[in-house]
């Protein structure tokens, strides 16, 4: 009877033991594909996609609540290589929709209110309290956060124009 | 001398008996002047003049900005009407930003204020300035800043200097009228440059159709022994740079690398003209030889024409249309650019104008591929167009790459010999642009992502010194009453 208890015992503290040092040593923390999904974002949490940040964004996207081409910023390169990575089809032909934008501040109106400045993603506005603001165009990513809080509806988005350095042959038309 | 074969290649035919005779005429001075601010690969030029300002025959309208750029100069004297958007000389129609010139008719030249001395007494330093100075790019219509690359000695070990006189496109004839009319100071140009370079042996090569260019640079070429004029066979693309220098030298140019790591050089011979102006007499860049031809065009011609001289000009000069062209082209009938239309200025790297006809154009109905593989034939670099158009058409862009898309150089051989009329050349362009372009947004992305984490960093540290900020203030205030407590119970 004590043998029995005893090598029972023994068993379930080793096992118990054995347990908790894998719980500990191979630990998961959340989803391996949420995190490196987020990883392929461009992080700068603007918001474009509906969601409040790129975590809960690539949360949704491995649950399959929202579509691969959810990310504005990303553009069909990263919808693609969503896709490839989950292993879905990917309907490209809502991509087009919103060409992408830069935010540009009308000069005339903008009276300094510092606003827009801190709510930007990357820093692309620079200006100071009763300074004129300015968009460093190369660093916007026409997300649109600082489109609504001005005071004086100074911030357009404008369009980005192909440029002779960016511009190429489009694809040929299919022939039958 | 010995030539060495090159795979590939096309015998199109070459029209060039429609211009090869005619002399080069000077264009009259045009109403206005359009000179784009980028007529060069790298960054565009940045302007140093104001609307309203007189400017003089030569003078500087705008100074090369970056490592890869090349300035403007004004092509006569006359007044700055504006400096804005103007469409551009490219198959786009895009508007770049542009200087408009109102020649006042004087011709009034700058005061030049450098003494041409002898350039051979000159370090190969200062020659490759005075070459950037005066705004040269290549003039074969690759428009590279010429003076980076007569710095290449600095990082090359170069021995020659190859000198493109093929001009291997059907029409164009403005290089050979060049060769023809002022050889002796195209070599000299040539042995400036060969100069400057730090080299022993230069190699001029010429297309076996301009015997007439042939014998006068051969005539003029006597005197230097080290100037060798090799005769090229007729064969489309012997112009290309790699492909000629192979031609000549039997090395085969590393893929996706220069010529230079084979310790070679190649340049125009218009550049050698330019570099000629430049260095004897103190002149810019500031006009080019422009054919105008095809079989739309009443009169064809060879013109010396102002950089900036509208289209237009040339072809009212040249007696207009005789008929609708079908297609309206900047360069040579393979590699050039469809032109949006006629307002746009001529710029540096325009060798020719062509109004083409529906016939010389060959715009058949396009079928599907039979796999015939004329164009693996066709191709100069040994790629396989067929499956590189393939995989372009269904979108798989690195599968495309995979087949060499990276080392085509848009001859349009392949394209020519298509009995199927596959634009294939459109198919790689458009591939090779889509991938650059996805390799912009990607560089984006990564640029973002670093700007986000370097803004979440400030803000959490703004965080940290404000909440580290109260602490002490509460610590202070804390201190401070107790202060007042024990000295109220004192």
């Amino acid at each position: 009877m004590i043998a029995a208890l005893l090598s029972l015992m023994t068993l379930g503290l080793f096992l118990g033991g054995l347990l908790g040092l894998a719980a500990r040593f191979f630990k998961v923390e959340g989803n391996p594909l949420e995190t490196e999904i987020e990883a392929m974002f461009p992080g700068s949490q603007c918001g474009q996609c509906g969601f409040p940040g790129c975590t809960p964004a690539a949360a949704a996207v491995v649950s399959g609540t929202a579509p691969v081409t959810l990310c504005p910023p990303g553009g069909r390169g990263l919808a693609e290589a969503l896709a490839d990575k989950l292993g879905v089809s990917a309907d490209l032909s809502g991509m087009e929709d919103k060409p992408p934008a830069y935010a540009h501040v009308r000069e005339g109106l903008c009276i300094g209110y510092t606003k827009c400045f801190k709510r930007c993603p990357t820093d692309a506005i620079i200006g100071g309290p009763k300074q004129i603001h300015a968009v460093f165009r190369d660093a916007c990513t026409g997300c649109e956060k600082c489109y609504d809080v001005c005071p004086t509806e100074c911030i357009e988005m404008r369009p980005v124009e192909p440029t002779l350095q960016t511009w190429y042959w489009p694809k040929p038309l299919e022939v039958a | 001398m010995k030539l060495f074969k090159i795979r590939g290649g096309v015998h199109p035919d070459d029209y060039k008996a429609l211009t090869a005779k005619h002399a080069i005429e000077t264009l009259p001075l045009p109403d206005l002047l359009h000179i784009p601010l980028q007529q060069h690969i790298g960054s565009p030029a940045a302007p140093v003049v104001r609307r309203g300002e007189q400017v003089l025959k030569g003078q500087l309208l705008a100074h090369s900005q970056g490592m890869i750029s090349a300035p403007v100069h004004a092509p006569t004297s006359g007044r700055v009407m504006g400096v804005g958007n103007y469409p551009a000389h490219h198959a786009s129609g895009l508007s770049v930003p542009t200087i408009t010139l109102k020649p006042d008719g004087k011709d009034q030249w700058v005061n030049n204020t450098a003494i041409p001395i002898d350039p051979f007494k000159l370090p190969p330093e200062e020659i490759a300035t005075r070459v950037a100075a005066a705004g040269i790019v290549g003039m074969g219509g690759a428009t590279f800043p010429a003076a980076v690359k007569l710095n290449l000695r600095t990082r090359y070990t170069l021995e020659t200097l190859v000198i493109n006189g093929a001009e291997c496109e059907p029409f164009l004839t403005c290089d050979d009228r060049l060769m023809q009319e002022q050889a002796a100071d195209v070599i000299d140009g040539i042995r400036i440059m060969a100069h400057a370079l730090g080299v022993e042996k230069i190699i001029i090569g010429i297309e076996n159709n301009k015997p007439d260019a042939q014998s006068a640079m051969e005539t003029e070429a006597a005197v230097y022994p080290d100037i060798c004029i090799a005769h090229l066979p007729t064969r489309y693309p012997m112009g290309s740079e790699k492909h000629l220098v192979q031609t000549l030298t039997g090395l085969e140019t590393p893929a996706r690398s220069l010529t230079a790591d084979i310790g070679v050089v190649v340049h125009n011979v218009a550049t050698a003209l330019a570099v000629h102006d430049a260095l004897r007499h103190g002149r810019p860049l500031l006009s080019r030889v422009v054919t105008v031809s095809g079989g739309a065009i009443r009169a064809p011609k060879n013109l010396r024409v102002l950089i900036g001289t509208p289209v237009d000009d040339l072809l009212s000069y040249c007696g207009g249309f005789t008929s609708t062209p079908a297609r309206l082209i900047s360069g040579g009938p393979m590699m050039g650019q469809r032109l949006p239309g006629t307002r746009v200025p001529i710029i540096k790297g325009s060798s020719g104008i062509l109004a083409l006809t529906r016939k010389e154009i060959m715009n058949d109905a396009v079928m599907p591929c039979i796999r015939c593989a004329s164009c693996v034939r066709a191709c100069p670099c040994g790629l396989v167009p067929l499956e590189m158009a393939n995989h372009a058409r269904v979108g798989d862009l690195e599968g495309a790459a995979s087949f060499g898309l990276m080392d085509c150089i848009a001859c349009g051989s392949c394209a020519y010999v298509c009995p199927s009329n596959i634009p294939l050349v459109q198919y790689f362009n458009y591939a090779k642009g889509e991938l650059t372009a996805r390799q912009r947004t990607e560089h984006k992305q990564a640029e973002t992502r670093r700007l986000a984490e370097l803004r979440s960093e400030r803000m959490e540290k703004q965080k940290r010194a404000k909440r580290e900020a109260l602490a002490k203030r509460r610590q202070a205030a804390k201190a401070q009453q107790q202060k007042k407590v024990a000295e109220a119970e004192v």
